[in-house]
């Protein structure tokens, strides 16, 4: 059986993924899209930890999951809309052009 | 589970993420993000939760990969772009990725909890999960309802066209002004 730590390193190499994808790419879709990943990973360990706690019986990681997909989906949409908004108004979703809150 | 069944999944999952984050076509960055999910639906399957992973499957997949393709063609993005698609400053972004997952992995390999082994076999049957959705968590689960609607209608308000939201705001003073009049006389 796989140990727990193959999850959770498994876990951390998404969340650092989608965090480096978020900082350095210059497009905002593609930061939601890290901001995605962070979130899947941090869902992966809920499971895991989940699968591989004392009383798998009580289900609060299954029942945080399902929340936190909930979350994640309103986020996207508002989010998305917000991006949108914002290419309507600029002409642009470059994030380094979007520079009018700068001094 | 079986450790190469973990190894392909794992692989998968995490060469689409990389590209999902590198691809220069945002569009096949959209597509590189829907396999992720999908890897990561098959774990949650392989790891005893059939209900999360089909949500998942349902949710990420069906819903939010198809949201981001939306946006993409929407803003005009889906060519790739001649100038440079990452940030000036991007190696420091790179950087702290890789600089976080250090930090982790010394904390998961450091913990005694990460050595545990799996619990005994759970079924949690669809029946038990809706159980608890409504006696344990339903005061959440109510919430997160309210939450969902919250976040439809503001999405659909933030995204309307300025031109619909002049034309509401012009009808609603025409149909103000007969009444103004009237409370004056």
């Amino acid at each position: 059986m796989i140990p727990l730590y193959w999850y959770l390193i498994l876990s951390a190499l998404i969340f650092a993924i989608g965090l480096a994808g978020a900082l350095s790419r210059r497009n905002a879709i593609l930061v939601l899209v890290g901001i995605e990943l962070m979130l899947n990973a941090a869902n992966l360990n809920f499971i895991a930890f989940w699968r591989y706690g004392p009383d798998s019986e009580a289900m609060g990681g299954l029942m945080f999951v399902i929340f936190s997909i909930a979350v994640a989906a309103a986020e996207a949409a508002v989010g998305l809309a917000l991006i949108i908004v914002t290419y309507r108004h600029y002409k642009t979703v470059n994030l380094d052009k979007l520079d009018t809150l700068k001094g | 589970m079986i450790p190469i069944v973990f190894a392909i999944l794992a692989i998968l999952t995490l060469v689409s993420a990389v590209a999902a984050m590198s691809f220069r076509n945002l569009v096949h960055c959209a597509l590189a993000l829907a396999v992720t999910f999908a890897g990561l639906a098959a774990i949650y399957l392989q790891l005893g939760a059939p209900f999360i992973g089909w949500a998942q499957v349902l949710v990420y997949i069906g819903a939010v990969a198809i949201l981001i393709v939306f946006a993409i063609l929407l803003t005009r993005s889906a060519e790739a772009p001649k100038e440079p698609v990452v940030s000036p400053g991007w190696q420091t972004g790179v950087a702290v990725g890789a600089l976080v997952f250090g930090v982790l992995t010394l904390a998961i390999l450091s913990s005694e909890v990460a050595q545990r082994p799996p619990s005994a076999k759970p079924e949690p049957t669809v029946r038990a999960i809706g159980n608890q959705l409504m006696t344990r968590y339903v005061l959440p689960f109510e919430a997160i309802g309210l939450l969902l609607t919250a976040a439809t209608i503001g999405a659909v308000i933030i995204a309307m066209s300025e031109v619909i939201k002049r034309q509401a705001n012009t009808s609603k003073s025409l149909d103000d002004r007969p009444s103004e009049e009237a409370s004056k006389s």
